[in-house]
């Protein structure tokens, strides 16, 4: 029978995943925007907004009574478990040599309000990071220790493509808790359902109530989620149709739009790029720091002589055919989880689903 | 600890000034011996200033004398090739694919060098050398701009000299003293009299310069999966992660930096993959 959390409890929920010391990291409105930052008490979620996205667009609407009716912000999982900005060891001098010092150890985390797209593009990194031969430590230490609270979606953003992605919109696994938020006559209330032991340890210490009216909650919204979702990406022999365009025109004719400013592979859930670079201080002391790079900036491929892709087209022709293509013979499946991030925060409104479909139709360049 | 970021200080052993802009370091590897394979590269950090991929080029019977040779071209080689005997650099790896030298047993062997693109075969060429019976004919060919540019020229005389090998030099621009050939080091190529059936090729220098080694060779009918080309990309961590060396679907610090012409050769008649 399914079991639910009164929102009234919502503070029980916030208490228990934030016992002993864990981080608790939920979607908080901040300067119009949904954003994922530490959050203590209930009054701190984005409660009362709702989020409109379309290429080129996002804005936050008042008046929703949801505690989660915000779908997705600029941010992901990814802020929190692969942080943007990283120091990867410290170092100080020893004599002529140096020694080397591990980086603080990295917060326990539990992140709430992640969708089925989000709980995604965290296997995606866990393929990247964990799963392709020598692990990322800084990834590792973060994503064994965290606790994922889904929120099932009850419906789409204009921008949402994740029922093509084959990602979503259900939140089907990969969740400790799952919460379907069920506001009708009978009250206002999340659905909680574990998907692991850390998730049934923590549900049998809340407040929850028998709801057998709920049992198929979270696959209703997910269908009312599913009906409303209108972008798809075709994505049967995308990866052959996009190689076999690398000599076709639409590169050219995109990057005249494009302004290579490197916010889609910002606000990615699955870009993994990043540098590495040395600060240091007065006392001598350095420490080598990891940022997010970016495949759209044109230091990117710097090698003496300059950079191997000094075209904005060539740029854009490498994120879009590694995201769709490449991806799958690295790691064995697309880099896109359809959440569609990068279309909505794109300035210029450039569309990702569109942009694959016609350059892996636009007409082959000839000789 | 074992984090694949993590350097190794390692002291400055020598330094030997090979050309204008050219050092080779011997490194101290006594402490935490570099074995490596002939072309696998490492990451050498200058504290506080920045780290950079540098072919290994020493000789990989001898893991505590981790050997390289550098160009002073960047923001970061630049500085590192300042340093002096006692100095210290970190370390990490060995990382990357190494050149196909086992599976070339049986086989001869051709190393075409253009410029810097010595330093990661002279490996090769040193455990061609002391496996010698193991191959048929072994030939060097390398080029470089001007006999002023050419590296390690001692050695190449020295292994010149020996009755079981074929070593060819040739520059692009001669000085007054230079009696050799003249002209790209394809032409070498051309002149080796190559059995296509039973020879390997493993060539690096320039993108240019290997696509034209590699078109030469297949023209005299070498298959392009006995053709292997050393690429250089960016590359941050070594470890296929930070995304830079990306080269189609390969990350040239993971699948690389060797790879055979079958696999990559398409690549190099489009620009900016």
């Amino acid at each position: 029978m399914a079991r639910a959390l009164p929102i009234t409890h919502l503070q029980a929920l916030l208490d228990r995943l934030g016992a002993d010391g864990r981080t608790v990291v939920g979607p908080v409105a901040r300067d119009g925007a949904v954003v994922l930052e530490p959050v203590r008490i209930v009054d701190e979620l984005a409660q009362g907004w709702r989020d409109e996205q379309a290429p080129g667009r996002y804005r936050l609407v008042p008046g929703e009574p949801r505690v989660f009716g915000a779908l997705l912000g600029p941010q992901s999982p990814k802020t929190w478990l692969y942080p943007a900005k990283l120091t990867l060891f410290r170092a100080e001098r020893d004599g002529a040599s140096f020694r080397t010092t591990s980086p603080d150890r990295p917060p326990r985390l539990a992140l709430l309000g992640l969708r089925a797209c989000d709980l995604a593009a965290i296997r995606l990194q866990d393929r990247v990071l964990l799963g392709s031969g020598v692990e990322d430590p800084a990834y590792a230490s973060r994503r064994r220790e965290v606790l994922l609270v889904a929120v099932q979606c009850h419906r789409s953003a204009e921008t949402c493509f994740c029922a093509s992605m084959d990602t979503g919109p259900e939140v089907s696994s990969g969740y400790d808790l799952r919460l379907t938020e069920v506001i009708d006559e009978r009250g206002h209330r999340l659905v909680v359902e574990a998907g692991s032991e850390a998730g049934r340890a923590i549900a049998a210490d809340l407040p929850l109530v028998d709801v057998p009216h709920d049992d198929d909650a979270a696959s209703r919204q997910a269908a009312e989620a599913r009906a409303g979702q209108s972008k798809s990406l075709r994505t049967e022999g995308l990866r052959e149709r996009l190689l076999d365009a690398l000599r076709g025109p639409h590169w050219d004719e995109v990057a005249t739009r494009c302004l290579g400013c490197a916010g889609c592979t910002m606000v990615c859930p699955t870009c993994f790029c990043t540098a590495v670079a040395d600060v240091t201080d007065a006392t001598g002391a350095a420490e080598r720091v990891r940022r997010w790079d970016s495949c759209f900036h044109t230091e990117f491929t710097h090698v003496h002589g300059g950079p191997t892709r000094a075209e904005l087209a060539a740029r854009y022709r490498q994120w879009l055919t590694h995201k769709l293509a490449t991806w799958h013979d690295q790691f064995g499946t697309s880099g896109c989880v359809g959440c569609g991030r990068c279309t909505t925060w794109c300035p210029a409104g450039i569309d990702l689903v569109a942009e694959a479909e016609r350059a892996a139709t636009a007409e082959r360049r000839t000789e | 600890m074992n984090d694949p970021w993590v350097p190794v200080p390692m002291t400055i052993r020598s330094r030997r000034q090979e050309t204008s802009d050219t050092v080779t370091f011997e490194l101290d590897a006594s402490a935490a011996p570099v074995r490596f394979r002939p072309g696998q590269f490492t990451m050498l950090w200058r504290y506080g200033l920045g780290e950079v991929a540098i072919s290994v080029s020493g000789d990989p019977r001898e893991p505590e004398r981790l050997v390289h040779t550098i160009r002073a071209v960047g923001a970061v080689t630049r500085p590192i090739t300042q340093l002096r005997p006692g100095d210290v650099l970190g370390v990490r790896g060995p990382f990357g694919r190494p050149w196909p030298v086992d599976e070339a047993e049986g086989s001869d062997v051709v190393l075409v060098a253009g410029g810097l693109g010595m330093a990661p075969l002279r490996p090769a060429w040193l455990h061609l050398l002391a496996n010698r019976e193991r191959y048929g004919r072994v030939l060097l060919l390398v080029g470089a701009r001007t006999p002023a540019d050419l590296l390690f020229p001692d050695q190449l005389g020295a292994w010149r000299a020996r009755f079981d090998t074929e070593v060819q030099v040739t520059v692009d621009r001669a000085d007054a003293g230079w009696r050799g050939p003249i002209g790209v080091v394809t032409r070498l190529l051309e002149r080796a009299g190559l059995d296509p059936a039973r020879t390997r090729v493993m060539t690096c220098g320039p993108e240019v310069m290997m696509k034209f080694v590699a078109r030469e060779a297949l023209r005299q009918g070498i298959p392009a999966d006995r053709i292997a080309v050393s690429m250089e990309r960016n590359m941050q961590c070594a470890i296929g992660v930070c995304g830079h060396c990306q080269w189609g679907a390969d990350f040239v610090c993971r699948d690389g930096p060797v790879f055979g012409w079958d696999r990559v050769g398409a690549r190099f008649a489009v620009a900016g993959v």
